[in-house]
């Protein structure tokens, strides 16, 4: 039943990032905040909710973003894949698993924009959004990590108490 | 009245009619000199007893000072807060003053003022997010401005919201006219925000500083919106075409409040638009 402040709190995290971090720019980046909800969220061993919490981030995003549905979708589903596989192989570091999924999902989910808005005739240059783009997104990303880690972690203690 | 009692009434008489007469001034500079020595007298007691009564009294008077203190700062701490949001109040209805002048000097259009709520939570795009929608007869192709120039045209709209793609984003094309040129061209954003010009024949001088208004051909956007000024021009005689950057006259890091012209429709002119026909 606690699971129910997915939507809540998805919601507060999508207007925080139209409204907040898509204003704090660093060159011409941000900071993806559903991302590295949606990764701290998976990351967490006791977690069985995200995929769930996926749709409904994509969702969210999709219906206020312009971006096109599938990216989004394949996007943070992505993420969540990552986080999943990483959790049960270094499940002992966390942190590490974190920033490894953060990591690998911004970049992943930049290759794939990049590759479909060019594709649907967006003149990119691969130089300028390398540059400008996706490496200031990628270190916003990595400080953020740290925490969002920790309160979805404590978040996560509260939906999923633990059994005595 | 035996004769020590009458001898003391005398005493007192004499001095007090003395005392009377010193008061009085009668006694010229004698009593200037005693009534001046007994101010200063009554003066210097005076203030010590006041020294002292400070001193005794202090305690009592810091815990009300500092009583006092708390409550002015709290109180300053309020009126801080007050003159935060009538400074906002202020910028708000300066930049709405603008907009009412530029509306009134452009009365061909109508207008729909909406204040900006958010941006695309994408880094690739350049969209932004304002709090009006179809309730308010906003409609998808609606051009927006601000009283500086163009920004943008509505790209999607739900009840109460619509975004808007700006000039700036990478998939952005604007049909322009230089002015002073005398010529037409295409403007293009860029992932920076930055635009710049295309297409602009080698035929004719472009310079630094040629007002840039929109041109109105494709039927997207309305004629003679101003978007910016020419800051660099970029010809290369092997190059069919000339390039150029632009300044634009908008600062679409600090849009708060846009205008929305309600009353152009842009027109799809694809179905008039040459149909690529295979080689025979």
């Amino acid at each position: 039943m606690r699971n129910l402040i997915a939507f809540p709190l998805l919601g507060l995290v999508a207007l925080l990032q139209t409204s907040i971090i898509s204003q704090v720019q660093l060159l011409s980046g941000y900071a993806d905040l559903p991302l590295l909800v949606l990764a701290a969220w998976s990351l967490q061993g006791r977690v069985d909710s995200s995929w769930h919490w996926a749709v409904l981030i994509c969702l969210l995003v999709g219906f206020i973003s312009s971006l096109p549905l599938p990216v989004i979708f394949i996007g943070y589903f992505g993420v969540v894949l990552f986080a999943r596989v990483l959790q049960r192989r270094v499940w002992q570091a966390p942190l590490l698993a974190m920033f490894s999924v953060v990591f690998l999902g911004t970049l992943s989910f930049h290759v794939l924009s990049f590759a479909v808005l060019r594709f649907l005739g967006t003149p990119f240059v691969f130089g300028d959004v390398l540059g400008l783009i996706t490496l200031p997104s990628l270190l916003l990303n990595m400080l953020l990590a740290i925490p969002v880690f920790a309160t979805i972690r404590d978040l996560s203690y509260w939906v999923y108490p633990v059994e005595e | 009245m035996n004769s020590r009692s009458l001898q003391t009434t005398i005493i007192f008489l004499v001095i007090g009619g003395i005392l009377a007469l010193a008061f009085s001034g009668a006694l010229g500079s004698a009593s200037r000199g005693f009534t001046s020595a007994l101010v200063d007298i009554q003066t210097w007691i005076s203030s010590r007893f006041l020294g002292f009564q400070d001193f005794f009294t202090a305690p009592r008077d810091i815990v009300t000072l500092r009583t006092r203190n708390a409550e002015l700062e709290a109180q300053v701490s309020q009126l801080q807060a007050q003159v935060i949001e009538l400074q906002q109040r202020v910028n708000e209805t300066e930049i709405l003053a603008a907009l009412v002048d530029f509306s009134r000097s452009n009365p061909e259009s109508t207008y729909k003022a909406a204040s900006v709520i958010g941006r695309d939570p994408s880094t690739f795009l350049h969209y932004i997010i304002i709090n009006r929608g179809s309730n308010d007869d906003i409609r998808r192709g609606m051009p927006v401005v601000t009283n500086q120039g163009l920004v943008g045209r509505i790209d999607a709209v739900i009840a109460d919201a619509a975004r808007i793609q700006l000039i700036t984003d990478p998939a952005s094309a604007v049909n322009v006219y230089l002015q002073n040129a005398d010529t037409n061209a295409v403007l293009y954003g860029s992932v920076t925000g930055d635009l710049s010009l295309d297409l602009i024949s080698q035929d004719v001088t472009v310079e630094a500083g040629d007002l840039i208004l929109t041109s109105g051909l494709g039927g997207g956007y309305p004629a003679d919106l101003i978007i910016g000024q020419v800051i660099t021009v970029r010809s290369l005689e092997f190059e069919l075409f000339q390039q150029a950057t632009v300044q634009p006259a908008v600062d679409f890091s600090r849009l708060e409040i846009v205008l929305v012209i309600t009353n152009f429709r842009p027109v799809d002119i694809a179905p008039l638009e040459p149909q690529a026909t295979p080689a025979p």
